[in-house]
């Protein structure tokens, strides 16, 4: 009698291990557009006289990056990610590279992951001095001359970095430091995608440096796909 | 019998948790090591209260009720970054580099000199301020920069300093002579948001980290962190910092100093420093 319970703990045991050692699939993907509601601030324009090496590089005036629209209201620069129901992921081993050029960072807003290393790389032929303003991170502040060797970091817990220069002080972006890979920033159409996601229940959050964030839940069971929008408030100043 | 013992072995377990926990609690466990002394965090909470919160608030976050008044704010040791450090850019600085700005005061700036304090007083308030930032339970200072010992002063080496200055485009906030009024000086801002002026050579002031010539090494090396002045510790060679503090000791017209009268004893830098003479006022605003 005793045996038998015996033996089927143990049974019931290896199906349970088995169960879970076969990965359920990992193709669920949640994707949508970020859209904007109402008038947003005319760009401001960005007077670069004060830098003609950089002035130069433009045809036309430049405008600030703080909001970028596209076509039927699409919000620009808008970082949708899993804020929760993932679990956290060890880095990938390529750097993220972040680059001054024309007096401006390329890309505005840089996603990476905790610890990942990132690099920050000056194209331009003027000094810049890079000063990102983490709340949780360190703060440093790094001279850049022209020609100089990438700088270097990484950084050791999730959030959103506002990163500018003080010489130029029209150029400002952000360094987004992620938990996991399941992260897209909106092009000029709104549109983003995170896939490869196992399923169950989802946070996920959109994050505009101007308009703040929001936050949805989503489940996904199997390998679906699921849409989600996010609307944000423009403000008019 | 049984009853009573239960009881006693309740109440031991009690008073063993409440010595435990506040044992825990309680900030005397936070020390700082300068030099021979030890401070003591309870002692320096006497101080703080005394001398520290009006400015730098209750809760050491820079919101004291002085705060509203002053326009380089109070610093915020919740925060925790400082300028005048002996450390690498975002490290947190030693408490001998705490205990020194308490020391000196910043210039410029609302925070006096404390140096009537002991220095047992001032290691004691450095152990109670660093209570306030959860940055020292998960960080360690940062590892002190090497300054290599001072190279003998010469002409070469405060033109090679001329040359950096132009090339590293320390004339974007200091200005081509230094007086704190380059291109971007006026929209500089320090990291409250509030507008912060590029240190004024010709002034004369003391600087903000100290007033010898390593210190002076040390600024630009280290950088002031929460201010727009970054390191430049990539960006230099030892030999080439000590070039570059020639020639700023140069810049301080106002200010008697070997650097000054061997560069003054040449023509070119006679006409250089006499020009600068003349144009300064008394606040170093722009007369051109």
């Amino acid at each position: 009698m005793r045996s038998t319970k015996v033996m089927l703990t143990i049974a019931a045991v290896f199906t349970v291990m088995t169960l879970s050692s076969a990965r359920p699939p990992q193709n669920g993907t949640i994707g949508g557009r970020v859209t904007f509601d109402g008038t947003p601030a005319k760009p401001r324009a960005i007077d670069m006289s004060m830098e003609p090496s950089c002035a130069k590089q433009y045809a036309r005036p430049v405008t600030a990056e703080n909001v970028v629209t596209g076509p039927d209201n699409a919000l620009e620069n808008v970082v949708v990610y899993i804020s929760a129901g993932a679990p956290d992921e060890p880095p990938p081993a390529e750097p993220a590279v972040l680059t001054q050029k024309g007096c401006r960072y390329a890309p505005h807003i840089l996603a990476f992951q905790i610890n990942q290393d990132f690099e920050i790389v000056n194209e331009d032929q003027t000094s810049h001095n890079i000063h990102p303003l983490p709340s949780s991170n360190r703060e440093w502040n790094k001279s850049q001359p022209p020609g100089a060797p990438p700088i270097e970091d990484k950084y050791a817990r999730a959030e959103f970095i506002p990163v500018k220069c003080n010489i130029h002080p029209w150029m400002k972006g952000t360094l987004a430091v992620m938990k996991n890979s399941h992260y897209s920033i909106t092009s000029g159409d709104g549109e983003f995608k995170l896939p490869n996601l196992l399923p169950g229940n989802y946070t996920v959050t959109a994050w505009h440096e101007s308009y703040g964030d929001q936050s949805q839940e989503i489940t996904i069971t199997g390998s679906e796909s699921k849409t989600v929008n996010f609307v944000f408030k423009a403000k008019p100043y | 019998m049984k009853r009573r013992m239960r009881t006693r072995k309740i109440f031991s377990f009690a008073l063993t948790a409440v010595l435990i926990l506040g044992a825990a609690g309680t900030p005397s466990a936070q020390e700082s090591h300068i030099g021979r002394w030890t401070g003591r965090a309870d002692a320096g909470k006497q101080l703080y209260f005394r001398y520290c919160w009006g400015c730098h608030g209750f809760h050491g976050d820079g919101n004291g009720e002085n705060a509203q008044y002053l326009n380089i704010l109070p610093r915020n040791f919740v925060a925790a970054t400082f300028k005048c450090r002996s450390t690498p850019t975002g490290t947190l600085p030693t408490d001998q580099d705490l205990s020194n700005s308490i020391d000196r005061g910043l210039v410029n700036s609302n925070m006096p000199s404390w140096s009537a304090l002991t220095d047992q007083q001032r290691a004691d308030l450095v152990a109670f301020i660093k209570i306030f930032s959860p940055r020292w339970k998960t960080e360690k200072s940062g590892d002190p920069i090497q300054v290599p010992a001072e190279p003998a002063l010469t002409l070469d080496s405060i033109q090679h300093g001329k040359e950096l200055f132009t090339k590293l485009e320390c004339w974007k906030c200091h200005g081509t002579e230094g007086r704190g009024d380059g291109p971007a000086a006026a929209s500089l801002t320090d990291n409250s948001n509030q507008s912060i002026r590029p240190y004024d050579f010709e002034s004369g002031s003391r600087f903000k980290c100290g007033t010898t010539n390593n210190d002076l090494y040390k600024i630009f090396m280290t950088g002031l962190d929460g201010t727009p002045m970054p390191s430049f510790a990539d960006q230099l060679k030892p030999n080439e910092a000590w070039d570059l503090a020639h020639y700023l000791r140069t810049l301080q017209v106002n200010h008697n100093s070997p650097e000054l009268r061997l560069w003054e004893g040449t023509k070119e830098g006679a006409e250089i420093v006499k020009a600068s003479r003349v144009a300064g006022t008394p606040t170093g605003s722009g007369v051109h």
